[in-house]
């Protein structure tokens, strides 16, 4: 399991998790949408060669999408290793995952190479620095795509440059009861930053969980970038911290019955869909936060957001789930890791 | 008012197409003018489309006409026209192709037409040496221009000195 949802990290209790992904690209070689299948095979060989597989990426487990099959894809993407992209694309794409599950090697994504390092809480700058590291190690063997007055060239113009999408996966549930959200959002719309659903671009927003990250990639160095979102985080954790106290000190009843509602659904139901799951883990990760619910460990309650999505039920089961029977497994698999904790 | 494309559907959309300096106004439904300009009324919109909307838009719109339309990447066959529908490259020499007529498009994105972050080892160290030949290069042409032939010779060797140097270690990495 990696080590966002399983270590403790800085603020951890509204950052889940900190990301930087750099986007590289081989030259002299059509990106990946212009690819045939030998010639994506050539890029995979080139960056998991004989010296790359006991150098840097030692321990690593390759993913060749073609011989991975749809279910396994997707529990990657619910624990955040791939993107939704590179699961459905398909048959030149193949990941790279380290074994602690901190670092992803996406290959022929939109890209040929996009280096991911994922760490709980908030820790921009530290994932940053995996991330440039391991860039730096696959840069001394290949060569990258760069150009001296647009950096890094990527396949999409929105990319250039640095190459870097640095982002934060973050809990609001304060702000988003206090009807506050939707002005926390432009406001950081206005400063150059994007808001996305838990999976990326075009997913939707659910149990309070937003991704923020960076848009500008052109004329803006790595540093400045890393900076400027944890600088903006931390406001957003002062927002949501004040929201929270406001709510609690004018509205305790509503909210200390929000959170108990929640904990008994969860403890006690015997089928519930992955929306309500997640409407309800949203209340009780705050109910715990504020100390209406007793303490249980951060990476419980992660474990419970990754592991009873669909594909890694469906992955851990005998048999082909239909929805129904889905919602059954995940009404018992949240009530053992819950009652483990009373 | 009835629109002036299919004549059924009232119009509810004005637009103003500058063709040649020559302007003409459109009156048109929406149905009309979301086929003739998809970007302007569609709510929902990914990454791509958005590219593709501003590269339709302001200064390098589809109302103007473009005499560069044609431009193709010899790498990968991808023409100027195909990626202002796509907004994606088709590989790297892509951005060499199409040049500073992409300028408009990387400010509107990123406010920046110019890399500030980090540069690889490799290329780096590449970059620093081409940027001191481009500089002794100029300085060559100056002392050339003055006359003064003794310098410019001195000029000439280092750039010779330093374009060996580079092919060495080219060489080396080959090893």
């Amino acid at each position: 399991m990696g080590s966002w949802i399983k270590d403790n990290g800085p603020s951890n209790n509204i950052v889940l998790s900190s990301r930087v992904r750099l986007a590289r690209n081989l030259c002299d070689i059509p990106f990946p949408a212009m690819l045939t299948k030998e010639d994506g095979s050539d890029v995979i060989n080139k960056i998991y060669d004989e010296e790359a597989r006991n150098g840097v990426f030692k321990g690593y487990k390759l993913y060749d999408m073609q011989d991975t099959g749809f279910v396994d894809r997707y529990a990657l993407v619910e624990r955040h290793l791939i993107s939704p992209n590179l699961a459905v694309s398909g048959s030149i794409g193949a990941a790279l995952i380290s074994s602690d599950e901190q670092v992803s090697i996406m290959l022929n994504e939109e890209d040929h190479i996009r280096i991911q390092a994922v760490l709980p809480g908030l820790q921009i700058r530290e994932a940053w620095n995996i991330a440039s590291s391991i860039d730096d190690k696959v840069e001394s063997k290949v060569d990258y795509a760069f150009d001296e007055r647009l950096g890094y060239l990527t396949s999409c113009p929105t990319n250039v440059g640095t190459g870097i999408r640095a982002s934060v996966m973050i809990h609001l549930p304060g702000l988003n009861l206090s009807a506050n959200i939707d002005k926390i959002l432009q406001a950081v719309m206005q400063v150059g930053l994007t808001i996305r659903g838990i999976y990326g671009e075009g997913t939707e927003f659910i149990g309070n969980i937003f991704q923020i990250s960076n848009q500008i990639t052109l004329g803006r160095s790595e540093e400045e970038t890393v900076d400027n979102l944890t600088g903006i985080t931390e406001q957003i954790i002062t927002k949501e911290k004040e929201a929270r106290g406001l709510l609690f000190d004018n509205n305790r009843i509503m909210l200390e019955d929000k959170v108990w509602r929640a904990w008994g659904l969860m403890t006690n139901a015997r089928s519930i869909n992955g929306q309500e799951s997640m409407k309800l883990l949203s209340d009780i990760r705050l109910g715990i936060d504020m100390g209406i619910l007793k303490s249980i460990p951060v990476s419980v309650l992660n474990e419970i957001m990754v592991e009873t999505n669909n594909a890694s039920l469906q992955k851990h089961a005998s048999i082909e789930l239909n929805s129904s029977k889905r919602d059954i497994i995940r009404a018992d698999e949240i009530r053992k890791l819950l009652m483990q904790q009373i | 008012m009835q629109c002036e494309e299919c004549g059924k559907r009232p119009a509810a959309v004005h637009i103003i197409k500058i063709d040649n300096g020559a302007k003409t106004d459109m009156h048109l439904c929406e149905v009309c003018a979301l086929q003739k300009n998809p970007i302007t009324l569609k709510a929902n919109f990914s990454m791509q489309d958005l590219v593709a909307g501003i590269l339709k838009s302001g200064s390098v719109g589809p109302f103007k006409v473009d005499i560069v339309h044609e431009v193709k990447c010899d790498i990968c066959g991808l023409s100027y026209s195909k990626f202002k529908t796509s907004g994606k490259f088709g590989c790297s020499n892509c951005y060499k192709v199409f040049g500073d007529r992409l300028n408009p498009l990387f400010k509107r994105l990123h406010g920046n037409i110019i890399h500030t972050g980090k540069l690889p080892s490799k290329a780096g160290s590449k970059i620093k040496l081409d940027r001191e030949i481009e500089r002794l290069r100029q300085e060559l042409q100056s002392a050339v221009n003055n006359e003064e032939y003794e310098k410019a010779a001195e000029i000439r060797d280092r750039i010779r000195d330093i374009n060996s140097e580079e092919q060495e270690e080219h060489d080396g990495q080959l090893d």
